[in-house]
């Protein structure tokens, strides 16, 4: 009785092994899954609207006749933001929906959620929407690619313009105590080596809960720093511009990228309390006038007319879904028709000097075996109290 | 409390000439027929949901016992489930040689132990003072679990990940299929635990404390004793249940245990049915399934063409937050029992009309 | 700590000052709670979210193009009617309930009003406007318009609320209704719309709250969630059934909480809360200056 029974498993461990062998999970022969998680709900769901703008466009794909006579099955799932939601969603598209792989799952605590179950069920986990660095860890966790500069490269550009441009800075830090603060406090601390305890005079940092950060930035203040960088989400970001303006402090400033934006930051901190803060950028504004006429840029309003009428045109988070959905099409396109999980991993460790119409002019998309970092390359800008201007050439950050 | 001392009329025959309690073990047994087949009749995710039901249970078995039957008002049970989970993911993870089963019954005993000293300042504050600091306690969980001091141990706000444990003894089941009847062994342990517990002299001194708590001193209950031995009791089974999440989830972080966390462990409770022990079974499936199905039916709503307000309102309502906070108003007035009141009623139902024909005419 | 001794005068200064202001807000939160628990007995969960919700109101009507201190005024008179409604509509069932179904309807409501909004207004932040010019001859780089107008707003309110209750007869019959039902309704007052009118109020007096926060903090659906528990600790500080204890709970807390920060370190801020807050429970149930209450057996 137990001999057959262990028989019957061991014959039916057997099927399943051949079975996923032959084809490949997720893909059947007019059909392509992919998976997707996005806070829809909760505190973070401004950043739905990349799914959104994701699924719009695979329906466009499909449209136009799909991938290699494959159509996209989008299936983007709401998490709220909260990693134990993520595993649950994850395993659903994963273990039920049967979905080919991942694609711009959000949030650096939802991906690393789901990171180790991904990579153990060789799922590849593409393009994580998140600055984390962690994510181009090609060693230890092969299936997961990351997508836009991490924070710590954007940190460390900015250390490396101190240096060439105010070398006895004293520096004050402010950032949120979670893994996208802390990585800024890393690049600085890779750019400035030995001289990070000398220039630093002062970190703090704030909790996303804290309802201000008033006394960080009077402490930050009275440390007697010269130069200020902010690591904090937009409301904490306009925050801090006002304060800082408030109290008459006129440190050098410089923003994350992550809250950059015109309408969710500068506008409610005050436009001209802003004026000088330096910041980064790898995707064209689409509120700078400068790309009033890009064609690049045009080519994504001309997306967004067609296909999601009416959407605030305005809001950066539909140029970064159309980016990020623009490069996975490419790595469907190079697999050939073969869509099976390793070449699709394959594939998207595979881009080469890719072009994307919404980065900076100059600004390419590059991976290989062992470059998990796709967008490494930046350029600094200065806020001039009504938008957001691009100086200087293009950098490219060590790339971790 | 109905349930504790109700005395059962034990021979009379209830349904098909069987007893009441014949029918209480033959219940059982099937529950315990179905958690051997579920495992092969659900695919791995259904299952992994049961999973979670269960743990859940156990989560909610630990606050129901400190809420319902002792009356001490916990808004922040999801610190003790955090307790568990930490200490099961460090010590698979930064400590060498233990095995992942040996970490559940060590969680549970750390949480009873930070649950008795938490108990003692909780002795001086009576209901609402107790809702609001454990409510403060909630809040600021996050933020203690990735304080710098200690991140060498917890990973500070990446949080740890860790493995789900695999079958022994070279069982043919895959890693779901075997945190299935793991957990459900906890699960089994904490109910009777919290089971004998309840139906004893301690339960009876607990629900005393409770209702009438100065006549219950008079009467020479250590109301002190009980409080604090109930806090530590509750924290226990809810740090198991903590420590059983983190197997099941393979991750723990600061992110997964906020404030929501515990208000969800209140609705559970509410809406399963304060001071009803196989109410929290339901307590659990509502919080960790009807979600999902808000999410699916707002979905489907946004597909519908429906008029512009309609539709708005509707979305509204299948918003998690607006249907959990619905669903506990509505609860506790139309249905202060819960699910358990439900169940006790029908129960009551049942057994009058099965007593009433046998009983002899007077 | 060293990093506290080593702080400069002016620094100490004006981290107790930017306290102060903060304290403002706090001290507003605990007044609203102070109204509830005065009436009912209950400490209202949900009196942030009632605020945060009251404040989107305002903003919807400055967008109409009122004047700020019109849509002000239209705002406290809509949350005076939202807080009435809602114990008129939903809390008045549950007076006589115990205490966990007290807590359990008031978190419920918490998660509707904040879900609601969060639906419908979203989640990304939005600015609201202050009442009091940026270069008004008040300001200072030590303390900005708006915390000065803050504070002097904080103190109106105080101040109103103390008229109201001590020369109105409305204020009496509530005072009345609130100590002693049974004998009150006795003498004709109407103790359940006494205790709505407690809920409209505290309503109002969080509205304020909030539309002074929000200038500060940014509008956002959980703009009041830090701030709240905040609230509970100033007024748990000032003895939780005395206004002019929340008054002075408020700045206290403020206070507290930046000195906390600069010389303890940011990360436990909310922390500091709840130690305030079990601390005074535990060591001083009454607050330091509300009245011991006796229990009767």
């Amino acid at each position: 009785m137990r001999n057959t029974l262990c028989l019957t498993a061991a014959a039916l461990v057997l099927a399943a092994m051949s079975a996923s062998a032959a084809d490949t999970p997720g893909v059947t022969a007019t059909e392509i899954k992919i998976g997707n998680t996005m806070p829809y709900s909760g505190p973070a769901s401004s950043y739905g609207i990349i799914g959104k703008t994701e699924a719009a466009f695979f329906k466009m794909v499909n449209e136009q006749g799909g991938v290699a006579g494959h159509k996209i099955d989008f299936i983007s799932a709401d998490d709220s933001y909260s990693p134990p939601k993520t595993v649950e969603q994850v395993k659903k598209l994963v273990e039920e929906e049967g979905v080919a792989f991942m694609f711009n799952t959000l949030g650096t605590p939802p991906n690393t959620a789901i990171e180790k179950y991904l990579n153990e069920h060789k799922v590849p986990q593409l393009f994580v929407a998140t600055g984390a660095d962690k994510w181009g860890d090609y060693k230890d966790f092969p299936w997961t690619i990351g997508f836009q500069p991490s924070y710590r490269t954007e940190a460390q550009i900015y250390a490396k313009y101190i240096l060439k441009n105010k070398p006895n800075a004293k520096i004050a830090v402010l950032y949120q105590n979670d893994d996208f603060g802390k990585d800024y406090v890393i690049g600085l601390k890779d750019a400035l080596g030995d001289k990070y305890a000398k220039m630093v005079v002062k970190e703090a940092s704030y909790e996303a809960t804290d309802p201000t950060i008033d006394t960080q930035i009077i402490a930050l203040q009275g440390s007697g720093a010269d130069t200020l960088i902010t690591a904090a989400i937009p409301k904490f970001a306009a925050q801090t511009i006002r304060k800082v303006h408030d109290i008459g402090w006129k440190p050098l400033h410089f923003m994350t990228n992550v809250s950059i934006s015109v309408g969710a930051v500068m506008t409610p901190a005050g436009p001209e309390n802003g004026i000088g803060i330096i910041s980064a950028n790898y995707g064209k504004d689409p509120t700078d006038p400068t790309w009033k006429n890009d064609a690049g840029l045009n080519q994504w309003r001309d997306f967004m007319t067609k296909n999601m009428p009416g959407a605030d045109l305005t809001d950066a988070n539909y140029v970064y879904g159309y980016g990020a959905a623009l490069t996975m099409l490419q790595v469907l396109k190079q697999c050939n028709g073969d869509f099976s999980r390793a070449n699709v991993m394959k594939q998207a460790a595979n881009l080469k000097d890719f072009s994307l119409p919404t980065l900076l002019p100059g600004i390419k998309v590059n991976t290989s075996p062992t470059n998990y970092h796709p967008i490494t390359q930046m350029q600094l800008q200065k806020w001039d109290g009504k938008t957001w201007v691009l100086f200087g050439d293009v950098i490219s950050g060590t790339g971790a | 409390m109905a349930t504790l001392d109700t005395p059962r009329p034990a021979a009379a025959p209830l349904f098909a000439g069987l007893t009441f309690r014949t029918w209480g073990l033959l219940a059982l047994v099937l529950l315990f027929v179905a958690a051997a087949v579920l495992p092969f009749s659900l695919t791995n995710f259904r299952l992994s949901q049961v999973t979670l039901v269960i743990i859940y249970s156990i989560a909610l078995l630990g606050l129901n016992i400190l809420t319902g039957f002792n009356g001490q008002i916990s808004l922040g049970h999801g610190a003790f489930f955090a307790i568990g989970g930490y200490t099961t993911a460090i010590l698979l993870t930064k400590v060498t040689g233990i095995p992942y089963w040996a970490t559940v019954p060590i969680a549970g005993v750390i949480s009873a132990g930070v649950g008795f000293l938490v108990g003692w300042p909780a002795l001086r504050l009576e209901g609402l003072y107790l809702a609001l600091a454990t409510f403060a306690l909630a809040v600021a969980t996050p933020q203690i679990l990735k304080y710098k001091a200690w991140d060498d141990w917890t990973g500070g706000v990446q949080g740890i990940n860790l493995d789900k444990p695999g079958a022994p003894f070279g069982l043919p089941l895959n890693r779901d299929q075997w945190l299935f009847y793991f957990c459900f062994a906890w699960a089994v342990v904490a109910f009777v635990i919290g089971w004998n517990l309840l139906r004893g002299r301690t339960g009876r001194a607990m629900v005393a404390v409770r209702d009438h708590p100065i006549a219950a001193a008079t009467m020479g209950v250590n109301t002190a004793r009980y409080k604090t031995l109930t806090f530590g009791v509750s924290a226990m089974l809810t740090g198991v249940a903590g420590s059983l999440a983190a197997l099941w989830t393979e991750f723990v972080s600061p992110d997964s245990f906020d404030v929501f966390l515990s208000i969800r462990f209140l609705i559970g409770i509410v809406i399963g049915g304060v001071g009803s022990i196989p109410g929290v079974v339901f307590g659990a499936f509502f919080i960790v399934i009807v979600p999902n199905w808000a999410s699916d039916l707002s979905n489907w709503v946004q597909t519908l063409a429906l008029p512009g307000f309609l539709s708005r309102i509707l979305v509204l309502l299948s918003s998690p937050q607006v249907l959990f906070g619905m669903a506990l108003i509505i609860c506790v007035a139309l249905l202060p029992g819960g699910f358990g009141g439900i169940i006790r009623w029908l129960l009551r139902v049942i057994e009058r009309d099965a007593a009433t024909p046998t009983r002899p005419p007077s | 700590m060293p990093a506290c001794f080593a702080m400069p005068g002016t620094e100490l200064l004006h981290q107790v000052l930017s306290g102060i202001a903060n304290g403002g807000i706090y001290a507003s939160v605990a007044l609203a709670l102070v109204m509830i628990y005065q009436a009912t007995h209950h400490v209202n969960f949900a009196q942030g979210e009632m605020a945060m919700f009251s404040t989107y109101i305002a903003l919807l009507l400055i967008n109409l193009g009122l004047p700020y201190w019109v849509a002000f005024f239209l705002t406290l008179v809509f949350a005076f009617v939202f807080g009435l409604g809602i114990e008129r509509l939903v809390v008045r069932w549950f007076n006589a309930s115990p205490v966990l179904s007290v807590v359990a309807v008031f978190i419920g409501l918490l998660l509707i009003i904040n879900g609601a909004a969060g639906a419908e207004f979203d989640y990304t932040i939005k600015p609201f406007p202050s009442p009091f010019p940026s270069n008004a001859w008040y300001g200072s780089p030590f303390m900005s318009s708006h915390e000065v107008g803050m504070i002097s707003v904080t103190l109106i309110v105080l101040a109103a609320v103390f008229v109201f209750f001590r020369f109105t007869p409305l204020g009496l019959a509530m005072r009345a209704a609130a100590q002693n039902p049974a004998s009150s309704r006795l003498v004709g007052v109407r103790v359940g719309w006494m205790l709505a009118l407690g809920w409209g109020l505290a309503g109002l007096i969080g509205a304020v709250a909030g539309m002074m926060a929000a200038h500060v903090v940014y509008l956002e659906p959980n703009m009041m969630s830090g701030i709240l528990l905040y609230g509970f600790a100033a007024a748990l500080i000032g003895g939780i059934d005395n206004p002019w204890g929340a008054a002075l709970g408020g700045p206290i807390v403020g206070v507290l909480e930046n000195l906390a920060g600069a010389c303890i370190g940011t990360e436990l801020k909310l922390s500091v809360a709840l130690v305030t807050i079990i601390g005074v429970l535990t060591v001083r149930p009454s607050g330091l200056f509300g009245r011991t209450l006796v229990t009767r057996v």
